[in-house]
């Protein structure tokens, strides 16, 4: 196990002030939470700040940890003394508020697991109490909102077991999705929450939909939106091209002279729903190299012909 | 290990939530949702505590208001600004990956 540097986490001198401490921390919690920040490793920097503020804003605790003494290095292989907490009694129990599950084996070697509260703890009395909700997210593939779909999800939670260890429990379900979900519903799955204590009813699983950040299409509520690309020449002379829809190839009539940019929508082929959606292709329009000779010859030709300048409304 | 095929759950897409289902799946108390509304944070429809009705987003959002008051200890106010700070920088991602996607195309 590796020896963690609370001091150092923070960024703090041994000597720091608890103002210091709350300072630093508040300063870093405020720079790396995950709703404020979305790089990755942000959510790791939070935790282990987290953990560190955990230690060092408890007077009884930081006294203890600074009694490990300041020769350890930070990533230096740990092992707790065995007596090495003598003389200190921890009021609070290893962890106050905190998200037990998300503090490390040496946080846990030192001040121990959370106490057992809740459900394990109660259950030789007759009470009774709902299970918690849970909440995840899912992301769907735009067809599944199309056609609706049965896929098969892993949730990782942490569960606490009848010693009170902190245990991350993964489990699968197969779940069904409904058609015409669009991104940011939930989806609610009853009784797939934290089971109830005695007669209390299980807690229900939401699950927030999402749609895949990268995919050809992009989402507004029930709108769908992708890009077309077409030829010059179709965009100019207009006609019919094929493209491809989340439910299927359609024929699709391009307007002469016609922009890039320009939106032609396909009603009500966006996500189904009361009313649909309806379906966007933005026109894209791709010039052709010139590959070769003849190529150039037909692009001069066009040059001396179409006597074209886009850049008229600039001034140039 | 093999595992039998797990029977697929039917789920429910939730239009509008009341107040106490809000708490329930939030794990809040409904004084401290109905603090968030009087400061602008959640905007049911329906005019006292007992017919509002909340959109799904408000899960997300109450979620958030939690995580922000309870990890960095921003108040009302402050919450109201991230969320709103939040939203917008969502929304400008969203706009910067359809325009880079425009180019490269």
């Amino acid at each position: 196990m590796d020896f963690k540097d609370y001091y150092q986490t923070l960024g703090l001198e041994r000597d720091a002030t608890q103002d210091d401490v709350k300072r630093a921390y508040r300063k870093i919690a405020r720079k790396y939470h995950p709703d404020v920040n979305k790089e990755p490793g942000a959510e790791d920097k939070f935790k282990e700040a987290g953990e560190a503020y955990e230690v060092l804003k408890d007077p009884e605790k930081r006294a203890a940890y600074d009694q490990l003494g300041a020769n350890w290095q930070a990533g230096q292989d740990f092992r707790a003394p065995p007596d090495w907490n003598e003389g200190f009694e921890f009021s609070g129990g290893g962890y106050t508020e905190a998200d037990e599950a998300a503090f490390s084996d040496f946080f846990e070697s030192l001040f121990g697991r959370a106490r057992q509260t809740g459900a394990g703890a109660r259950h030789s009395q007759s009470f009774h109490a709902h299970g918690q909700d849970h909440h995840a997210s899912i992301t769907i593939d735009l067809q599944d909102a199309y056609e609706g779909a049965t896929r098969t999800i892993s949730l990782r939670a942490p569960e606490m077991d009848a010693d009170g260890h902190v245990t991350v429990k993964e489990r699968t379900i197969r779940v069904k999705i409904p058609k015409g979900v669009t991104e940011g519903k939930h989806i609610r799955l009853a009784g797939q929450g934290t089971p109830g204590v005695g007669q209390g009813r299980a807690g229900d699983l939401y699950m927030e939909v999402h749609f895949p950040e990268d995919g050809a299409y992009s989402v507004e509520g029930r709108d769908v939106y992708f890009d077309l690309p077409i030829t010059p020449w179709e965009a100019a002379l207009g006609g019919k091209v094929k493209a491809p829809t989340p439910n299927g190839n359609v024929e699709l009539k391009i307007p002469q002279n016609a922009r890039a940019g320009q939106k032609l929508r396909l009603k009500g082929r966006g996500i189904p729903g009361k009313p649909a959606g309806d379906l966007y292709a933005v026109l894209q329009i791709a010039v052709p190299p010139a590959k070769s000779d003849e190529d150039r010859a037909l692009y001069e030709q066009m040059a001396r012909q179409l006597n074209f300048d886009p850049r008229a409304k600039l001034g140039v | 290990m093999a595992q039998k095929p797990a029977k697929a759950i039917s789920g429910e897409v939730i239009e509008a939530l009341t107040l106490a289902e809000l708490c329930r799946s939030c794990g809040v108390r409904a004084e401290w949702v109905v603090e968030l509304v009087e400061e602008g944070i959640v905007d049911p429809q329906g005019r006292a505590p007992a017919t509002w009705r909340f959109s799904t987003v408000s899960i997300t959002r109450v979620r958030t208001a939690w995580r922000l008051q309870h990890d960095l200890g921003v108040n009302k106010a402050g919450i109201a600004v991230a969320l709103n700070l939040i939203d917008e920088r969502e929304e400008l991602r969203h706009m910067l990956r359809r325009v880079a996607r425009a180019a490269s195309g």
